[in-house]
């Protein structure tokens, strides 16, 4: 399979005719795999660069053209235990690194003159006491406008179009005060080194700019990663289709050049990644991931397939009627899209504030002035007095407030497993104090397990596991993933519909369906207690053993519910699922509020209802069933695994085997929003504090630019206790 | 203070100095793998020569 596929698509030549190819690895976590990777990539001859990047969990390789085959690099690393995918940067990834990367650049320049100027600063203000001559002081002046001037104009642009766009679009926004204080201090700077005046305030202002310019940085920073672990996703979900191309001949071709229209083939033990009808064939399905619904269903020529199916018995024919680009990439891509424009109710909050902050600072600042002008000061007076106003209420304090926090919660949400996809999910989050579950693919893990392990000699288990390497049907697949089989047995064959035979020392081996091994018997003791179950028989000469095989649940299940209930949140679970496995699974789990058999619509009335109740609902689900029903609750979350759909109406995805990742989302969510009200109280004192005394005259515009960078730092501070205690937590 | 003629200039170029070796940190890309740099500088030893040839 691995072989066929085509890489011509990812690979890129380089002018020194190298090809270069961006791979996204599953599997890096330390400095120890990635020597472990760059090493024995690098040892391959004709492999001139293999660089590994820790952040972004990424692979960049490259070769002499024409000498490797990449499907070998990528086979290396699966010995070495990485799964590596190839992956194509999104425009949208590519945009985001070069906005964090200009920011960078344009910190540092405003923090090379802020460090100049500095040190031309500090001999002024000792000298003004002292004996230093005014020229001297003028020099010195007229030598920082010189590196400061040039060195605001490029660095605050951001700020400067941003305001500009806002005031053309008739509206402020927190850019438009900043941007005239910025002027403003500049402009009078200027005036007052053209008339040897004692003060300039050059330094103020570049400090400013400095500040808020690392601000924005840290937050382009956070942006960067997440959109980076974006890209990886898709491309680690990036599928192959197996098309036909004319008649019957077929081609195993990515996912994304699938159209409408294309007849793909489905064979048993694979997933389909497209939307379609099937035309020929008849199968058993698995529709569990879209409907919860664990049993089995047959199709014929005529029945819909959904993305997210798996087809366990026969082959079929479909053909296409929506693309994997409208399904799956697409999908997530513009999930990210739209978590990182919605903003959270608090960030609204703030901004709305600060749209009404910036008439009032404005009007203070001049009534500032001509009050002063009335009360019979200089109009020199008068104007520092209004900077000073204008620079001190800098509404940065209040403007970083909730997005340093969200960065940072966000940040250590992304740690514990979680990846939120709407801005605002940490304050709903957070609110949270009922839970409902769902359970397939959501309290279980996705995929199926054997669970009579113990009940198979070791060494029947592990033989068994290789025999069943030699099968795509998802049963055999669960019982070699279960005895960690890693080796096929050469010389078996497949019987569709029947299960795999061939010869081992010379003793026949038989693995499938029970009635193909003469297993009948054992498979029908195991059903009646299990009646859940799926039975998979083995025979190997005259031993013959039957393996159950069900969806698990997630091994930290029951600890997290104790946990959630422990903390006076109610749990309970909404199943569309029979009621035997809804019960075993609440039993097993301790939650005595159950529901099986419920539909959609029904699984919104209960949600309903609890919020009647005034109880704020979190729905965690995972089938095209809960998409409703997700979007339904006060706040959602879905498994990575979960179908497309919910995943794009869930508030958050999670990672992982583990189901930790709903509690730590809570417990950070109820963590970051009292920080975040912390943080606008601290805010909305300061001001209160800061603009009598600044408006009284009390304050030089240097002062107040201390006070406003004070005020930020500490607002960040603050918000990176979110990470701190984050890490106790979890 | 004719001193001044040397140091400010001086100052001012060393600065500059500094400046340009950020941005050309930053065009090199040495800020795409913060994570990956800080190991790096520990690692037992370097990985295998990665130009050949």
């Amino acid at each position: 399979m691995q072989s066929t596929l085509d890489f011509s698509h990812y690979l890129r030549s380089t002018s020194e005719g190298l090809v270069h190819l961006d791979l996204a690895v599953d599997g890096i976590n330390c400095a120890g795999c990635m020597a472990k990777i760059e090493r024995s990539l690098a040892k391959i001859p004709d492999v001139t660069s293999a660089r590994v990047n820790l952040t972004d969990r990424r692979l960049a390789l490259e070769w002499k053209a024409g000498t490797i085959d990449p499907a070998m690099l990528i086979d290396r690393l699966a010995e070495l235990g990485y799964k590596a995918y190839p992956f194509e940067r999104e425009s949208s990834e590519t945009k985001e690194a070069d906005r964090a990367s200009s920011l960078l650049r344009r910190l540092g320049v405003a923090a090379f003159a802020a460090m100049n100027v500095m040190m031309l600063s500090v001999p002024v203000w000792s000298g003004n006491a002292g004996d230093m001559l005014p020229e001297q002081r003028d020099f010195f002046h007229w030598l920082s406008a010189l590196i400061v001037l040039p060195a605001a104009a490029y660095s605050a642009q951001p700020f400067f179009s941003s305001a500009w766009s806002a005031l053309r679009r008739r509206g402020v926004n927190m850019d438009v005060p900043i941007s005239v204080g910025i002027t403003l201090a500049l402009a009078m700077s200027l005036f007052e080194t053209a008339t040897h005046a004692e003060h300039a305030y050059f330094d103020a202002a570049i400090m400013l700019i400095a500040f808020l310019l690392a601000g924005r940085y840290l937050d382009q920073n956070m942006r960067r990663k997440t959109r980076a672990f974006a890209g990886n996703l898709a491309a680690l979900k990036a599928e192959t289709a197996t098309k036909f191309i004319d008649g019957e001949e077929i081609a195993t071709v990515p996912v994304a050049a699938i159209q409408p229209g294309d007849i793909v083939l489905l064979r048993p033990g694979e997933r389909s990644a497209v939307d379609g009808n099937v035309i020929s064939g008849r199968s058993e399905i698995d529709q569990s991931l879209i409907t919860g619904e664990t049993l089995p269903k047959t199709v014929a020529a005529g029945s819909p397939v959904y993305a997210g199916t798996l087809v366990r018995t026969g082959v079929l024919r479909v053909r296409v009627s929506a693309a994997s680009e409208e399904t799956l990439l697409s999908e997530i891509s513009r999930l990210l899209e739209n978590a990182l424009q919605s903003r959270s109710r608090y960030l609204r909050l703030a901004e709305r504030a600060s749209r009404l902050y910036a008439p009032v600072v404005h009007a203070a600042a001049l009534l500032t002035m001509i009050g002063w002008l009335i009360a019979g000061a200089s109009l020199h007076d008068s104007v520092i007095t209004a900077i000073a106003v204008l620079i001190i209420t800098c509404p940065c304090a209040l403007g970083l407030a909730i997005p340093a926090v969200q960065t940072v919660a966000s940040g250590s949400l992304f740690g514990s497993g979680v990846l939120l996809n709407s801005g605002d999910a940490i304050e709903r989050l957070a609110e949270v104090d009922h839970v409902i579950f769902d359970k397939t693919g959501t309290l279980t893990l996705p995929e199926l397990d054997v669970t009579n392990a113990a009940a198979v000699p070791a060494d029947v288990f592990a033989l068994a596991g290789r025999v069943a390497l030699s099968s795509r049907h998802p049963v055999a697949a669960a019982v070699a993933r279960a005895a960690k089989a890693a080796a096929p047995l050469a010389g078996f064959e497949e019987e569709p519909g029947q299960g795999v035979h061939g010869t081992l020392d010379g003793a026949e081996i038989k693995f499938g369906r029970p009635s193909f091994c003469d297993a009948e018997d054992k498979a029908n003791e195991i059903l009646s207690r299990d009646p859940e179950a799926s039975v998979v028989a083995f025979r190997y000469g005259l031993s013959c053993h039957v393996f159950a095989v069900r969806q698990r649940l997630r091994p930290d299940a029951a600890a997290v519910v104790a946990s959630l209930q422990r903390q006076g949140i109610g749990v309970e679970i909404v199943s569309g699922d029979r009621e035997p496995a809804v019960r075993a699974a609440a039993d097993s789990l301790g939650i005595c509020e159950w529901r099986a058999e419920v539909t959609p619509v029904d699984k919104i009335a209960r949600i309903e209802e609890i919020t009647r109740w005034g109880s704020k609902v979190l729905m965690v689900g995972d089938g095209l069933n809960d998409a409703p029903a997700l979007a339904a609750a006060y706040a959602s979350m879905s498994p990575i695994s979960a179908t497309h759909m919910s995943q794009s109406v869930a508030d958050a995805v999670f990672l992982g085997e583990q189901l930790a990742p709903v509690e730590a989302a809570v417990v950070l969510s109820r963590k970051a929003r009292h920080l975040m009200r912390q943080n606008l109280w601290f805010a909305v004192i300061y001001n209160a504090l800061a603009v009598p005394v600044a408006i009284a005259g009390l304050v030089t515009p240097l002062i107040a630019a201390a006070a406003m960078s004070g005020s930020s730092v500490l607002v960040i501070l603050n918000a990176l206790r979110a990470r701190i205690r984050a890490k106790g937590a979890v | 203070m004719e001193v001044l003629v040397i140091l400010v200039p001086l100052a001012i170029m060393l600065g500059g100095a500094g400046l340009a070796g950020f941005l050309w940190s930053l065009k090199n890309g040495q800020y795409d793998d913060l994570d990956g740099a800080a190991w790096r500088a520990i690692a037992d030893d370097e990985p295998v020569e990665s130009k050949k040839g």
